[in-house]
């Protein structure tokens, strides 16, 4: 199938279109703290994809209604910026953004010590300031960074990255016109760099065997963003020390 | 809703068991009815033991999307009525409604079955829409998997009505079928414990520590997957539950 | 190298109980180490997690982003920050936010608002229906002890202690409640440091808020949100001993002892 704006190629003499081989990530930024009036934040660039997350929290939630008697509560809001995108989106709430916000909420509930804080809530938000593919990884890495930040207690860090297929081949980290043209698009999340899947969507067409070898690549991609969180945490106090 | 059996119901599953005697990986009793809504130009009923689905396809025609001129459109919608079970409410479709939409919307779109550009009346000016509306009824679990084959069964028994180019028209004479090349299934595989199943009941469902919905083609192949619910899957895990909805794909796909 | 050992680790992770069993006892983070959750801390069922670790089978891990403590068998970690939860015994200053008949609803800097009922705040009888915002008002902040805390974090405060007590004028900072312990010091030490130099009267609540009275009270800020900033080194005292006497060099101002020594005697109290 051919869409307006293919490129004839997706992989060149072994390289993608960015110049990186199939198993590398794209520049990868990280940050904790760098919001000052949050409890926690934290800041996660895949390349040109930014996202920044804020936790509040765990804080008074009301309408008493919603408060669970043995456990705190988790809300989790992803939004895109309008200008995120070359076209400008929408502001607010889409479907998309709702199910987004979802599956991450899900897959941060599995580290999260929640009956610490009954009826109290513990709110995330997502912003996505620049969008180019996997903005559900790098917002997902940035939340997990931001709880560790604010002080919830926690099982580990909830890592994520994206894998696919271009040109038939596997590849890590999808970005720009792979995210489009590229025949499938995966995301995968695990818990403290083990293979504990607590996130995984998959769009497009693959065999059985490809999807071994990508969920593999996928759950290595994100034994090394668990390091690299861990470290930006750490060293962020450590560097005071000196 | 007051759940109390859910240390039961989990009990029963790690030793292997199900309160209503099935195996594992063995559904309940499974019909598909199509052509159940006259008003619809494809529908199609379908029962999973106590879960019942109402999938209805509605055409309309829109101007083409600027960045695909070429093609039609695509929408899948869900809501769960609140006569379907005591936790659905009136208001805007859920968390749960938008994700079990979009997943349905996944499995066929990623599935390329829906030839959009056999969908186009006439480049950058008019091309069919197929609209998707999923109606939850009867709410006893599964409802990912019933809605899934609900709305490959509907989309199948879609005929085409005529459109009036100049009076901007529908006309429902309906002939010829929508141009549909391949049958995606979704399966729900569940964990709960250390234990895979498929096809829950809404009382094993309120036990689940995870999902993973798998959509599978007609050759074997994936073309869609979401993870849901606070547990996790190990890798071998996902291995076996995509094993699993492979086998189970072919044997529901029979039904279509 | 902490990160290496901790994969290498789970790796046997599902493996046989009998084979884990054999896990030799070895404490893997050292004191004062910071750690991040999920951390490995030690191996082995000879340690046990205290307050800010959790058991996973063999392995005692960080729930937190804090530093490593240990005392005996017992692994601790120290947050770095996070909210005030409530616990029986702590000292906390609470704002007084709403009124009842018979007790006073409390803003305690955290999840849950905690009660002070009439008969834990007032020695004298107090008439039925009589107007209890004679002795506490709202809007009025004070220094307060929790009573008993409920499962479901269902606080009660009392005025019942001798450091009880209505906190008028000066002024309140917010700082990070698991930092707490660092702004009073051992036994009292650090507060002693800020009020020998800047003649200001600290009280500080468990619950993460620092009421600041009299002195050189904008001095006294500095050094306590000094004392946040750096609340993971070592070294602390002196650090802020040095910078209050440059801090006073610098603007040529005197250690107001004389005038400590007098507000504690008209006062007749000892803080800390």
């Amino acid at each position: 199938m051919s869409k307006i704006g293919a490129p004839e190629k997706l992989i060149v003499n072994g390289k993608r279109l960015d110049g990186r081989e199939l198993k590398d990530f794209r520049p990868i930024v990280l940050e904790s703290g760098n919001l000052k009036r949050a409890l926690g934040s934290g800041l996660f660039n895949f390349g040109s994809t930014h996202a920044i997350a804020a936790v509040y929290g765990p804080r008074n939630l009301h309408p008493k209604w919603m408060q669970d008697p043995s456990r705190a509560v988790l809300r989790c809001t992803y939004t895109m910026a309008p200008f995120s995108t070359t076209e400008r989106s929408r502001p607010g709430h889409s479907r998309r953004s709702t199910e987004i916000s979802k599956v991450v909420k899900e897959a941060l509930s599995q580290v999260i010590f929640f009956e610490e804080f009954p009826k109290a809530v513990i709110d995330i938000f997502i912003e996505i300031v620049q969008a180019n593919a996997s903005t559900r990884c790098a917002g997902l890495n940035a939340a997990a960074i931001a709880l560790a930040d604010a002080g919830i207690p926690m099982r580990d860090l909830v890592s994520c990255c994206s894998v696919g297929k271009i040109d038939g081949k596997i590849a890590l980290d999808m970005a720009g016109l792979e995210d489009n043209f590229g025949d499938v698009d995966i995301a995968v999340a695990t818990v403290g760099g083990t293979d504990k899947v607590v996130l995984l969507q998959l769009d497009g067409i693959l065999s059985k065997e490809e999807f071994f070898e990508a969920i593999d690549l996928a759950v290595d991609g994100c034994a090394k963003i668990n390091d690299m969180q861990k470290k930006v945490l750490v060293e962020k106090y450590r560097g005071e020390e000196k | 809703m007051i759940n109390k059996n859910e240390s039961y119901v989990r009990k029963l599953i790690e030793d292997g068991t199900r309160e209503d005697g099935r195996g594992l990986t063995d559904f309940r009793e499974i019909s598909v009815k199509t052509g159940v809504i006259e008003t619809a130009e494809g529908s199609a009923e379908v029962k999973i033991g106590n879960t019942m689905v109402l999938v209805g396809v509605k055409m309309e025609v829109k101007e083409p999307y600027p960045d695909s001129p070429n093609e039609g459109g695509f929408v899948v919608d869900a809501e769960f009525v609140p006569l379907a079970s005591p936790d659905f409410e009136n208001g805007p479709p859920g968390e749960e409604a938008v994700e079990l939409a979009r997943v349905v919307d996944r499995g066929i779109r990623e599935s390329h079955a829906v030839d959009m550009e056999k969908l186009c009346i006439k480049e950058k000016e008019a091309a069919w829409t197929v609209h998707i509306d999923i109606h939850v009824l009867d709410h006893d679990g599964n409802l990912i998997d019933a809605a899934s084959i609900g709305a490959m069964a509907a989309l199948l028994d879609t005929k085409m009505p005529k459109w009036d180019a100049d009076n901007k028209k529908i006309i429902r004479e309906l002939k010829g079928k929508l141009p549909v090349s391949d049958k995606p299934v979704e399966i729900t595989v569940i964990k709960i414990g250390n234990k895979l199943l498929v096809d829950p009941t809404a009382e094993e469902e309120s036990a689940l520590d995870a999902r993973l919905t798998v959509a599978t083609l007609e050759n074997g192949e994936l073309c869609a997957m979401q993870k849901g619910g606070d547990g996790y899957f190990t890798v071998p895990e996902i291995q076996q539950a995509v094993e699993l909805a492979i086998d189970k794909g072919k044997e529901l796909r029979k039904l279509l | 190298m902490v990160q290496f050992v901790l994969r290498s680790c789970l790796l046997k992770e599902g493996k046989n109980m009998v084979e884990l069993k054999t896990v030799k006892s070895e404490l893997v983070a050292k004191e004062r180490d910071i750690v991040s959750p999920g951390d490995l801390l030690a191996r082995g069922l000879d340690f046990l997690p205290g307050s800010g670790a959790y058991r996973a089978g063999q392995e005692i891990k960080s729930k937190y982003l804090g530093l490593v403590k240990t005392k005996d068998r017992l692994v601790i970690v120290v947050p770095l920050s996070g909210v005030y939860i409530p616990k029986s015994g702590d000292g906390v200053i609470a704002f007084i936010e709403d009124m009842q008949p018979t007790f006073w609803i409390t803003n305690i800097n955290s999840p849950y608002d905690a009660i002070l009922q009439v008969g834990e705040a007032v020695s004298e009888y107090v008439e039925q229906g009589a107007d209890i915002s004679v002795y506490y008002d709202i809007g009025e902040v004070i220094y307060a002890k929790v009573l008993d805390v409920t499962r479901g974090k269902q606080v009660r405060l009392t005025m019942n202690d001798y450091k009880a007590k209505k906190l008028v004028g000066g002024r309140l900072l917010t700082i990070t409640p698991s930092k707490v312990p660092r702004v009073i010091g051992k036994e009292g030490s650090m507060i002693e440091v800020i009020r020998s130099k800047t003649g200001t009267m600290l009280t500080v609540g468990q619950n993460g808020l620092v009421w600041l009275k009299g002195g050189y009270e904008g001095l006294a800020t500095k050094a306590v949100l000094m004392i946040e900033k750096e609340a993971h080194t070592e070294g602390l005292t002196d650090r802020v001993t040095e910078f209050l006497e440059n801090e006073l060099a610098a603007a040529g101002l005197k250690p107001p002892a004389a005038e400590v020594k007098m507000i504690k005697k008209v006062r007749g109290e000892e803080n800390e």
